[in-house]
């Protein structure tokens, strides 16, 4: 046998070879495609059912006598009116055959906790309200709209559900007169954090979020586009510029935490900055971001051909009005990528602001960067971590939220860059 | 003065500054005989004008602002000290309690003790307020006058000026060190003092965590206990987990996309694989946690294996899906970085592709993938929200991906989070892990840079 015969009876397999290789290239793909498509299509069925919410539509007379209100009663008395008793009331009126204090403990439980709130809301912007009746719907409890959108089995024994067989039957009681009605879910956008799942939002957390931006954004940009400048055009050949350099590249590199443990240990033990605030968050997010944009910028700076600055410079400007006047708005497309491109990578960060106790429950939404708050991300991790049912779907519609910022910011920088890119 | 109207009355001076010095040398230039010998526009003396008002008092600012909090401390325990009010033990908590009181309301809750203390708060606090404003708006002026006097048509004010923003960009640039060095300070300082309670050794090499410590001194089974080696098997059990998962998928996937794709399959698949890595590590822990973790506990027990709802396989697989684009990105690089020559060398001797690209391609490309498979170890290493939801918080020393094991991250996470005073062993003890995390992704980092980069000059 000579050679090219060798070579042919060898041929079968080594295509056969080559088509596997191939194929695996193409099901490690394939692999990474299907779990996007997978934790996607999971989290977008997950969060779908916070975006509605179930009420109960219910005639509440409001009356003045029983809330012990009078048309004098200023801002004061009306926060200080129990506005439950008038819902109880109708509730009590809708289900007249519930006598038993267990029994109606159970009935009121059927609207939320927020429900006085929103009555009391509505009569404090229209005194004239009150004595009158009035068809309001409210929000119903958590375990009433899970029940609704039919995220809770109902053939389950009784004592494996949450909810049992009475109040299953007031829901269809209400349902069949009409009483219940699903809406979308605004409170989800304009309420903060809460600790019943129906009265939960994330305005504060997007606040938090864009307060921790605006401050990261202030300090990074600024000093990410002045170490670019200076690294690629003023910088001389020395141990220094190269310490600068390699500290640079290894900050890129470090984790997230570590910098988490520089914010606790130097701004809120060292410096007694407030904790959980915006500011020190957007601080050490700032730390954090600074490799990403320097890095971005330079090679933008990189970019602008030589004959740009030797134009400018042979019209008798200075290097520095060169650099200025000719080469920084020449990169500018490149730098803001890269620095949208780091602010979306800090706004997906969580590690770092556990460290400074962005972690808290706080209800309140926040007016300034001082102000106590948390952040998208952190609500998240927060809402992933609690029990009730309700805020698996709440935590699953606010990664849907973060990720639709993520998107927005990053479909602006591909933007920018395929709108101002010049190929020189 | 509030610090924000002191910095507008800062920043008022330099532009009063500014225009009076434009005006003085745009006059004098008006007058000037040899109009020809004119190098500098007027707007630079306003500029270094301007400067000159603003910097040096506000460099002032900044170092006064910095002392101000330690200063005002150590004034207020003195006092304490000398009047025979008891403070509590932690004097932070004391202080900042007292700090706090902003409200008539607040002050009035306060104990006589402490309204006293109160009281010579106020006025230490209104003290050196004072001096502040005093020190720099002074200073300030000083400088305006001292720079309309003595700028005149002479001095060479653009390059003074260049020379003032050369240092302000050199300034930026050394952020970078002072991070690196307030990294290293923060740990190395916090761990010190942790390993002054915990014997390195044992800390390194013990094999028990329990970080609860006794509250009452007959406590029982709360001894605490710092041998970190279950957090490091651990850590190194998920990293590894990890790896499997991504660098073969990461690789395969560079090399499909870089050498066999065609270009409209390439452009669909890399932004899908860019958006893979653009998802946040919190959205992957409650994928890990809520998803992958019961399925895979699920399938276990079909197969009729324990697994514990808190596996490390979930936290590996997870995570190691995260890094397949890091892995690829950096492969794809590596990769194209291979002379064309070399490729087609191989495939004019006849080899198929795929014969190429195992004996010619990869060998070549080894130093960069292995460069990559060490950035990647260390991101694993260092990956935190992925863990702390799907991982667990009990130290196993075990290296059965089926259990539940801790990793460092975690445990940083339980100890930081909560409420604890800071000078606890526990608290230290984070500092301490932090220190480990920070020098052993340092290591890896700089191996992997250095490697990467000689391979880059090898065909450059």
């Amino acid at each position: 046998m000579n050679n090219t015969d060798l070579v042919k009876n060898g041929l079968k397999k080594r295509y056969l070879k080559e088509r596997m290789f191939k194929l695996m290239g193409l099901f490690s793909i394939a692999t990474a495609i299907l779990f996007l498509f997978i934790l996607l299509t999971d989290i977008i069925s997950k969060a779908l059912p916070a975006f509605y919410q179930t009420q109960i539509v219910l005639e509440v007379n409001i009356d003045a006598e029983r809330l012990n209100l009078n048309t004098n009663s200023d801002e004061a008395d009306m926060m200080n009116a129990d506005f439950r008793l008038v819902i109880r009331d109708a509730l009590l009126a809708t289900f007249p055959e519930v006598t038993k204090r267990a029994d109606k403990r159970a009935l009121y439980s059927l609207t939320s906790m927020g429900a006085e709130f929103q009555l009391r809301d509505l009569v404090m912007s229209d005194p004239n309200l009150l004595g009158s009746t009035q068809t309001i719907s409210f929000i119903a409890d958590d375990d009433v709209d899970a029940v609704v959108k039919g995220s809770i089995d109902r053939h389950l024994p009784e004592k494996d559900r949450r909810i049992n067989n009475q109040k299953l039957f007031w829901i269809d009681k209400l349902a069949s007169q009409d009483q219940i009605q699903t809406t979308f879910n605004w409170n989800f956008f304009s309420n903060g954090d809460s600790r019943e799942p129906e009265m939960a939002g994330i305005r504060g957390a997007i606040l938090g979020s864009f307060y921790t931006l605006l401050v990261t954004l202030a300090l990074s940009f600024p000093i990410a586009v002045a170490a670019a400048i200076y690294l690629e055009e003023f910088a001389p050949k020395n141990k220094f510029i190269d310490f600068i350099e390699i500290n640079i590249n290894n900050l890129a590199a470090v984790p997230s935490i570590v910098f988490g443990l520089l914010g606790l240990a130097v701004f809120i033990n060292f410096f007694s900055l407030p904790r959980s605030a915006p500011v020190v968050g957007g601080v050490v997010l700032s730390l954090m971001t600074l490799p990403t944009i320097i890095i971005a910028s330079r090679s933008a700076i990189k970019a602008v051909p030589p004959s740009l600055r030797e134009a400018a410079l042979g019209l008798g400007a200075s290097k520095m009005q060169a650099v200025f006047h000719h080469v920084l708005p020449a990169s500018m497309p490149g730098i803001l990528t890269g620095t949208i491109i780091g602010m979306a990578q800090a706004l997906g960060e969580t590690a770092p602001l556990l460290m400074i106790g962005m972690v808290a429950f706080i209800v309140d939404i926040p007016q300034s960067v001082t102000d106590p708050s948390t952040v998208l991300p952190i609500q998240v991790f927060l809402w992933a971590d609690s029990p009730e049912r309700g805020f698996l779907e709440k935590t699953s519609a606010a990664i849907m939220v973060l990720l639709f910022f993520l998107i927005a910011m990053n479909a602006i920088a591909i933007y920018l860059r395929k709108k101002f890119e010049k190929k020189w | 003065m509030k610090i924000s109207a002191l910095i507008f009355l800062l920043l008022l001076f330099a532009g009063f500054s500014y225009f009076m010095a434009r005006q003085k040398i745009t006059t004098a230039y008006r007058l000037h005989k040899n109009k020809h010998r004119i190098l500098t526009l007027p707007k630079y003396f306003g500029y270094v004008a301007a400067l000159s008002a603003l910097l040096p008092a506000l460099m002032v600012l900044l170092i006064m602002q910095v002392a101000e909090t330690p200063y005002v401390n150590s004034e207020i325990e003195s006092y304490i000290s000398t009047t025979n009010i008891e403070a509590s033990e932690d004097l932070g908590l004391y202080l900042n309690e007292i700090k706090s009181a902003d409200t008539a309301e607040k002050i009035s809750a306060l104990s006589d003790d402490k309204q006293l203390v109160y009281q010579r708060y106020s006025e230490i606090q209104a003290t050196s307020e004072r001096t502040i404003t005093v020190v720099v708006l002074s200073l300030s002026i000083l400088m305006v006058i001292w720079g309309l006097k003595f700028i005149n048509t002479d001095t060479p004010a653009r390059k003074v000026f260049e020379k003032i923003i050369e240092g302000v960009l050199l300034l930026a640039a050394s952020i970078a060190i002072l991070t690196t060095v307030g990294i290293v300070f923060s740990v190395l300082f916090e761990s010190t003092r942790f390993f002054g309670e915990v014997p390195v050794l044992s800390f390194m090499f013990g094999t028990e965590w329990s970080p609860q410590t006794a509250i009452r001194a007959d406590q029982v089974g709360s001894s605490a206990a710092f041998g970190a080696v279950p957090l490091f098997v651990g850590t190194m059990l998920i990293s590894f987990i990890a790896l499997m998962v991504s660098v073969p998928l990461g690789l395969m996937s560079a090399i499909y996309l870089s050498e066999y794709a065609s270009n409209k399959v390439r452009s669909l698949t890399k932004p899908v694989l860019e958006i893979l890595a653009g998802i946040p590590t919190v959205v992957y822990g409650f994928f890990a946690a809520l998803t992958v973790a019961p399925f895979i506990r699920d399938v276990g027990e079909s197969l009729g294996l324990s697994v514990a709802s808190e596996s490390a396989l979930a936290a590996g697989l997870v995570m190691g899906i995260m890094i397949i684009p890091f892995v690829s990105s950096l492969s794809d690089d590596v990769l194209s970085a291979v002379p064309q020559s070399l490729r087609e060398g191989s495939l004019g001797l006849g080899a198929t592709h795929s014969e190429t690209i195992i004996k010619v391609l990869i060998p070549a490309a080894l130093p960069g993938i292995v460069g990559g498979v060490l950035l990647a170890a260390s991101r694993a290493i260092g990956e935190t929200m992925i863990v702390v939801m799907a991982a667990g918080l009990a130290a196993n020393l075990t290296v059965n991906p089926l259990e539940a094991v801790t990793t460092v991250t975690v445990q940083i996470v339980t100890l930081l989070t909560g409420d604890q005073e800071f000078d606890s062993a526990k608290t230290l003890a984070a500092f301490a892990l932090g220190l480990m995390l920070f020098v052993t992704t340092l290591i890896l980092n700089v191996i992997a840079l250095h490697v990467v980069r000689k391979y880059r000059e090898q065909y450059e």
